[in-house]
């Protein structure tokens, strides 16, 4: 058994709306992302990916529970240690949220420039690399509002990658992206993997494709969560919404029941 | 959940109460972003480029219609001031009256006004926009302190800008009085020149810079406060909507607390 990076303890989170009504969202989850593998979180829309993601980062609160990160729980974190926590995570949001009055260039280059001592060369050298890696050579001066969805993608992906961080949080990452880049941003992934060693926290849509990059697999479905360490163990899972979930996602499609 | 669950009945009580709890936290959120700003101030490092982006924003985009409003406010000054000094046979006091209206009161309120409509707005929506597109939340887990990055930053442009424009004010004030007054009726130049020497004094211009300074913590701290709070503002709505709603409120908010706060200063300090 490999060590633990995160790890869920009996977490709730509901959101209360106007009218004073609660929605949960988690309900009271556990569960544990092992560490330098690749953990992919996969669901419906709205089932709760993005409020996990949150909530690892201390973004959101729990109404209960605690969240350890290398056995310290965030939950409880003051500002000052947050921060320093924060310094370990490389993150990428599910809208990206690239800073829009700066150019690709300064939005990859902002880490590097405000969290280390590198001179602008060294980083200018490796802003370029980067870029060029996930294809976005000669993009450099152009703004965030002037690139497509999947170029702005891209343009997080290369800013949460450039402190080495030791753990990712990756909220759909390859979402509005061709077949061909999709399967470029995994190999970028599983290589980069390779030589920092990071742990991998993916939010995906992408089923089965993600799979090929997973360790470990967990399905997040009205509040509960359930966690499969390989792929043939959810399609062999005997849970109904489990069964139903795999259907819908890889099995075939019923055209002849459509066309009805 | 206590205050949602009351916010729907339709006791009139019940409602005061729960409106009176939303100000109070409201309040209480305003005051730590305020302590947040001042505190980004002072870490390191320091955003020097930052900030002269933003005393540039502030003070030069602001320099035209600060220009205009001063040389039209002057000219009526000097207008209405021969007019009513006429009266007593009075002219001699024209430079002493216009420059006394416009160093302790019009120059500092006007600018402030100003200032108010044209860049607290800007910064309003500008970094209510990066909190509603997680923008700000995508610092805060580079953790890079959006206050030290974003916010104070603005706190101190503001505060170096707005004695600047207010002195700024109040030369082209004084000048377009010079030339109604002078130019255009008749006064005595010399009278003109020599009455607001003797008149003004070094505490008359004090009075006019702690305004400019109160007036510049104020306009500041409420536009960039009430973009930076635009998820929490009860009411405010979602999305570019409630970006602005809280703009609207931020400039409608500063306005009327320079007024309050010109009155309290004239009042303490006269
Ligand atoms: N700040 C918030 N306030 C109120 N409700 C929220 C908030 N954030 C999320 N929710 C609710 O929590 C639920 C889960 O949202 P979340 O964004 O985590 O979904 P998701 O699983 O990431 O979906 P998708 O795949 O579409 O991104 C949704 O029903 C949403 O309405
Ligand atoms: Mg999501």
């Amino acid at each position: 058994m490999s060590e633990t990076a995160i790890e869920f303890v009996d977490i709730s989170k509901s959101f209360i709306d106007r009218e004073g009504q609660a929605q949960t969202v988690l309900d009271a989850v556990s569960f544990s992302i092992p560490k330098g593998k690749t953990t992919v979180i996969a669901g419906g829309s709205g089932q709760g990916k993005s409020v996990t993601l949150k909530l690892i980062l201390g973004l959101l609160r729990p109404d209960s529970g605690a969240i350890l990160v290398d056995g310290t729980d965030v939950t409880k974190l003051r500002r000052k240690k947050l921060e320093e926590m924060r310094t370990r995570f490389g993150v990428l949001f599910q809208g990206a949220a690239l800073f829009d009055s700066m150019s690709v260039f300064d939005n990859v280059a902002l880490p590097l420039r405000e969290r280390t001592r590198q001179g602008e060369d060294e980083i200018g050298e490796r802003v370029m690399r980067w870029l060029a890696q996930l294809g976005l050579d000669g993009h450099e001066e152009k703004f965030p509002a002037q690139l497509s969805g999947g170029m702005r993608k891209r343009v997080g992906l290369a800013r949460a990658l450039q402190l080495d961080p030791e753990i990712i949080l990756f909220d759909e990452p390859t979402t509005g992206l061709d077949p061909v880049m999709t399967h470029e941003i995994y190999e970028l992934f599983a290589r980069t993997q390779q030589q920092i060693g990071f742990t991998s926290v993916i939010v995906s849509h992408d089923i089965p494709g993600v799979f090929k990059l997973a360790d470990e697999v967990i399905i997040l479905e009205k509040g509960k969560t359930d966690v499969f360490s390989s792929v043939e163990e959810i399609s062999t899972s005997s849970k109904p919404h489990i069964r139903d979930f795999m259907q819908k996602t890889m099995g075939e499609i019923n055209r002849h029941h459509l066309v009805q | 959940m206590k205050t949602s669950a009351s916010r729907l009945s339709s006791n009139p009580l019940n409602r005061l109460g729960s409106w009176a709890i939303d100000t109070v936290s409201d309040l209480g959120r305003m005051t730590l972003f305020m302590l947040q700003a001042y505190r980004g101030c002072v870490r390191k490092p320091f955003r020097l480029a930052e900030l002269l982006k933003q005393i540039q924003f502030i003070g030069a985009g602001s320099f035209l219609v600060i220009f205009f409003t001063a040389i039209s406010t002057g000219m009526v000054l000097g207008l209405q001031g021969y007019y009513s000094l006429s009266k007593f046979g009075a002219e001699g006091m024209l430079g002493s009256a216009v420059s006394l209206t416009l160093i302790m009161e019009l120059g500092p309120v006007l600018t402030a006004l100003m200032v108010a409509g044209r860049a607290g707005s800007a910064m309003c929506a500008e970094i209510g926009i990066m909190q509603i597109s997680e923008q700000i939340d995508a610092l805060e887990c580079m953790a890079i302190d959006p206050f030290r990055f974003l916010i104070s930053p603005k706190f101190l442009a503001m505060i170096i800008s707005m004695p600047l424009l207010t002195a700024f004010f109040d030369l082209i004030g004084i000048f377009g009085g010079y030339m109604s007054g002078v130019t255009l009726m008749g006064v005595n130049p010399g009278s003109y020149i020599e009455g607001m020497r003797t008149s003004v004094t070094n505490h008359d211009i004090f009075l006019g810079f702690v305004k400019s300074l109160v007036f510049a913590m104020l306009v500041v701290w409420i536009c960039t406060g009430r973009g930076y709070l635009v998820k929490q503002i009860r009411g405010a709505g979602f999305g570019a909507e409630s970006v602005s709603r809280v703009t609207t409120q931020a400039v409608v908010m500063s306005s009327i607390s320079v007024l309050i706060f010109d009155y309290l200063i004239t009042a303490i300090l006269l």
